[in-house]
């Protein structure tokens, strides 16, 4: 498959017949001294496999709480929330470490690299713990990413934007079926924040995988599929427009 | 296992990034475990020698029997026993010494010897003949040899004047013994026909007379092992307090390694959100962390187990000559690798760094994945911390005291240590922040209530660092004052003790009754002190009854703790005893109180007229009239004897005695020789403790320097916003050094009190418990001095490093900070 064919596929439609992700009814709140405050208020999502999703809304709007519970960083009060057909609501630790590991991954915002590896060694190492690493596929990441003159630094010798691409080449070399992004650019300047999306969305393409991206941003959510608008802890607005990147 | 595989190479190159944190982490658990293998290694080294010496006569299921009283066994009740048909073999022990060293030197009878123990196997497997016939034959294992300086074949002069055998090593024989034949050690100790036990060879036969009937109430049968518990009873409290400094000496390390792995967990805290945020499951990140802890333990455990073999070699001789000076506890001189204790050195290590990981492990392994600073809840939780450690160190004072007032044991009066050493050092950061916070609110400056408010901010990250130094200055306070204390108290004692000018032993009681007529006519003599001695029992507790002139000489000068108006009126009638402060509290006796003391005739009941002082003296001690003495124990040998003389005539003196008695005078020395043997002594024994001491404030600075060097790399994040407010690096870097230096010198403060509260301990509890003695408590300001000088000194030193590394930050790296860029 050529890589022009790989963005037209993922540029169709969403299959509403097998989502990846479907989210129902999804509440959580978080204790205060003040009392429980709801964050999410019965939240209903899905994601077709391959779709592209910008998560939008006002700070404290509950999209990145939204992404959390997704990526079985946190769980749910109630609610539900199933992958890939497999209902992951009320996984133990152990099922939700085995989730973020073999099914999805996440970039965050903070980049989160470790800081004792180098660079090479910490695009590999999510699909080492996986036991699915690939040389030659992760290769083609660092290419893609253009990394490859900085395999040997490590990350506090990496600027912001090639520390995001490396979490992003880390994300993808386990190929998951889903990609969570929190906020991707949010510590990058806006050249550097569309170098970094043409380079994302070109790797998502050639993985393959769903993505769902919160972003303050309306120029980098227009590059995406759809439009989703969170407000007060609810969906407000889902735009189903095909977006050109 | 993969993911554990992967999870545990990148917890492992955290350490390759940061080489200081692990150095701090491999010095702290390599010294913990080297000081604490150490002191295990010389016990059990002293321990194996007390079971070889005890197997000596014991070896081989043999039996001893030895005089009831007095120190030696006339030839004729062993010719009765023979006769009688009981199957003994003679022997006789005694201290001899070579250039001034003592050896212990053994006369055994090879004919009779039972095969098997020590001394039959000696025999069996050398040159049976050789051994007996004259010249005769010393056998010694190898380290003796070593210490005298000799090789197999020489000829050796003990300090009488008489030869040796020629010598004979054997890896076999007991540790420090010189074993030789009956006959040539009773010529050599000049104590013909007499014997110190009969070895029986067998069990008596069921028709043989038995021991009463043939010797009376003069020998007796000595329990199996009763040798053995005497020495283990004896030496117990000396290898408990060196157990107790290995321990401190181990916390204290176990503190760094406590407050390193505290640091790296701190700084990796970010690394454990991203290995669960990729999928690591909490068992695999759990098995993971515990390898690393496992893995790190294991190396540097290593390395501590090689320096603890090493340290105990190095303080091996120490440790031999106060053992031997003090319980006449011989220890073989070079140290052997038991893999035992090669093991319990890496189980102790591994342990350790459990125990010091484990709060840094509980809480990486309970991280929540989204946990957000929050620096508000955090100083929250800080000051929960601070409510409830004061709780905990105000239990551990009351345990403490509880210990002091209920407890009667060296385990309680340890227990108390512990008790008083733990709340001191819960209770410091409790103290510092107090006093960190009581300087912000008098502040009005915005630099110096930035300062205060910031240190207060360091406060946890350096807590652990100065515990360890308040434990290891108040250890140097307490032990320093109570060893200098010591030494004043004990030249003093001896000052009054030693009141003689010359002291000499003649080779028997003829020999002394010449040199006594001898001494009547010379003119600068102004008194002579005849002295006796034998052993008892006294509850089980081997017990010395030393019989002494009344003279005035000690009746004026001769220390006491206290004494009834008319002691030496009742000891010079023969019915009143002095007796030492061990025996009276061992026994529980005052003044006024009744000793019954067994003779060979039965028991004689004296009156306890006075208590003394007895430093160093492992046996009790009772002193009684000399004629009562030879009254009552006619085979005490009255061959000791001290001479007034005027100062200036002694060494004419000795010389003159020693023309005319040459080999008659067994030994003789002037006061200040004998002075000069008892300190060294002393000075033997706190060799280690002053050595164990020392390298518990290495380890406490090298804590502070690992502390400081791991928080160094959180500091500029901190000091980053102050710089960009406008205050230089060079001013930044001063209050830096002024802050270290002030917390430093605010907990040597501190460890004063805290000092003189362990030398009181130590000084009230602790050795009398395990000595029997008390000594007066005394302060000494200038050792606080010096604490104080040594802990800025340490300050300065640990800071020196990581303020250069803070003032050669170049303005770009600490922009940077602002960038965004981590």
């Amino acid at each position: 498959m050529t890589d022009a064919a790989t963005r037209d596929d993922a540029r169709k439609p969403a299959q509403v017949e097998a989502p990846l992700l479907r989210v129902s009814r999804l509440n959580k709140s978080y204790p205060t001294p003040q009392g429980p405050v709801a964050v999410l208020k019965g939240v209903d999502l899905t994601l077709a496999r391959g779709e592209s999703v910008a998560l939008m809304g006002e700070s404290g709007s509950g999209k990145s709480t939204l992404l959390h519970l997704v990526g079985g960083l946190d769980q749910a009060d109630d609610g539900e929330i199933v992958i890939d057909g497999v209902d992951v609501t009320w996984l133990s630790d152990t099922g939700r470490a085995a989730l973020r590991r073999e099914t999805l991954a996440v970039v965050f915002q903070q980049f989160n690299l470790i800081p004792s590896l180098n660079l090479q060694a910490n695009v590999a190492f999510q699909a080492r713990l996986a036991g699915r690493f690939d040389p030659a596929w992760t290769d083609e990441l660092i290419h893609r990413l253009k990394l490859q003159d900085l395999l040997e630094r490590y990350p506090e010798q990496l600027s912001g934007g090639q520390q995001q691409r490396a979490a992003i080449g880390r994300a993808l070399a386990v190929r998951p079926r889903l990609l969570l992004a929190d906020e991707p650019t949010g510590n990058l300047d806006e050249a550097t924040a569309d170098d970094f999306m043409a380079l994302a969305l070109d790797v998502v393409a050639a993985t393959g995988c769903a993505f769902l991206m919160v972003t303050h941003s309306e120029r980098l959510a227009a590059r995406l599929q759809r439009q989703v608008r969170l407000s007060a802890g609810q969906v407000r607005l889902s735009a189903g427009v095909i977006n050109q990147p | 296992m993969k993911q554990i595989f992967w999870t545990f190479v990148t917890l492992l190159s955290h350490w390759r990034r940061r080489p200081g944190n692990f150095f701090a982490l491999f010095v702290g658990l390599a010294i913990a475990t080297a000081l604490w293998s150490g002191v295990q290694a010389l016990n059990a080294q002293a321990r194996k020698s007390y079971d070889r010496a005890a197997s000596v006569f014991s070896g081989g299921g043999a039996q001893s029997l030895v005089p009831t009283s007095g120190a030696t066994i006339p030839q004729e009740l062993f010719v009765k026993l023979r006769l009688a048909g009981w199957k003994v073999s003679p022997a006789l022990e005694a201290t001899v010494l070579v250039r001034g060293t003592p050896f212990q030197l053994i006369g055994v009878e090879p004919l009779t010897l039972p095969r098997g123990g020590q001394l039959g196997g000696l025999v069996d497997g050398g040159d049976f003949s050789a051994f007996f016939a004259p010249p005769g034959q010393v056998i010694a294992p190898p380290e003796v040899l070593r210490d005298l300086g000799a090789k197999d074949g020489d000829r050796i002069a003990l300090d009488t004047g008489k030869s040796l055998p020629p010598l004979r090593s054997s890896a076999q024989a007991p540790p420090g013994l010189l074993t030789v034949d009956i006959g040539v050690a009773q010529t050599l100790l000049g104590r013909p026909g007499q014997m110190s036990r009969l070895i029986l060879r067998q069990p008596p036969d069921n028709d043989a007379p038995s021991l009463a009937s043939v010797v009376g109430n003069a020998l007796r049968l000595l329990p199996a092992g009763e040798e053995e518990a005497d020495l283990k009873r004896l030496t117990e409290s000396f290898h408990l307090n060196l157990t107790a400094f290995g321990l401190l000496a181990f916390l204290v390390g176990l503190f760094i390694v406590h407050a390193a792995f505290g640091l790296a967990f701190e700084q990796r805290l970010g690394m454990v959100r991203t290995l669960r945020a990729v999928g690591v499951s909490t068992r695999a990140l759990a098995a993971a962390l515990f390898g690393e802890v496992a893995l790190l333990a294991l190396v540097a455990g290593g390395f501590g187990v090689a320096a603890g073999f090493w340290l105990a070699s190095a303080l091996l001789p120490n440790v031999a000559a106060s053992l031997d000076a003090l319980y006449g506890a011989r220890v073989a001189g070079g140290l052997t690798l038991d893999p035992t204790w090669l093991l319990s050195g890496l189980g102790i290590a591994l342990v350790g760094a459990l125990v010091a990981a484990a709060g840094g492990l509980a809480k990486a392994l309970r991280l929540p994945i989204l946990a957000a600073a929050q620096p508000f809840a955090w100083r929250q939780a800080q000051q929960v911390f601070m409510r409830r450690r004061a709780w905990l160190a105000l239990l551990a004072f009351g345990a403490a005291f509880a210990a002091y007032l209920w407890g009667d044991s060296l385990y309680t009066g340890f227990a108390a240590l512990a008790g008083l050493l733990f709340g001191a050092a819960l209770l410091l950061p409790v103290l510092l922040s107090a006093a960190l916070r009581l300087g912000e609110s008098f502040s009005s400056a915005p630099l110096v209530n930035w300062f205060w408010a910031d240190s207060r901010q360091q406060l946890p990250g350096l807590a652990l660092a100065l515990t360890a130094l308040l434990l290891a200055f108040a250890t140097n306070v307490g032990v320093g004052g109570m060893v200098e204390g010591f030494r004043q108290t004990f030249a003093h004692w001896l000052d009054e003790r030693l009141a003689a000018e010359v002291y000499y032993e003649a080779a028997g009681a003829p020999e002394a009754r010449r040199i006594e007529a001898w001494l009547a006519t010379r003119p600068e003599v102004l008194a002579v002190l005849p002295s006796a001695r034998t052993s008892v029992r006294l509850s089980g507790w081997p017990t010395e009854i030393f019989g002494m002139t009344p003279h005035e000489t000690f009746r004026a000068h001769f220390p006491m703790i206290d004494q009834a108006p008319d002691a030496w009126e009742a000891l010079q009638r023969g019915d009143g005893a002095l007796i030492s402060e061990q025996l009276a509290r061992r026994l529980k006796l005052g003044l006024g109180s009744s000793l019954d003391l067994p003779t060979a005739s039965g028991i004689w009941r004296v009156k306890v007229g006075g208590v003394f002082p007895d430093y160093g003296n492992p046996r009790g001690q009772a002193r009684i009239d000399i004629d009562a003495l030879t009254r009552h124990w006619p085979d005490a040998p009255r061959v000791s004897y001290g001479l007034r003389v005027a100062p200036q005539e002694t060494p004419r003196l000795i010389a003159a005695m020693q023309a005319e008695f040459g080999e008659k005078i067994v030994r003789i020395a002037d006061q200040a020789a004998i002075k000069k043997i008892s300190t060294r002594i002393f000075e033997h024994t706190f060799a280690v403790t002053t050595a164990l001491n020392t390298l518990t404030l290495v380890v406490s600075a090298i804590a502070l320097l690992a502390s400081l060097t791991t928080l160094g790399d959180t500091r500029l994040a901190q000091v980053a916003p102050v710089w960009a407010s406008g205050v230089s690096r060079r001013r930044l870097a001063q209050l830096e050094f002024l802050r270290v230096l002030a917390l430093t010198a605010a907990t040597a403060v501190l460890a004063v009190p805290l000092g003189l509260g362990l030398s009181w301990c130590l000084v009230a509890v602790v050795n009398v418990q395990a000595f029997g003695w008390r000594l007066p408590f005394e302060i000494f300001p200038w050792q606080w001095a010096e604490i104080l000088a040594l802990a800025l000194l340490t300050a300065a030193i640990a800071s020196i490093a990581p303020i250069l590394r803070f003032v050669r930050t170049t303005p770009a790296q600490l922009a940077r900070i602002f960038a965004n860029e981590r």
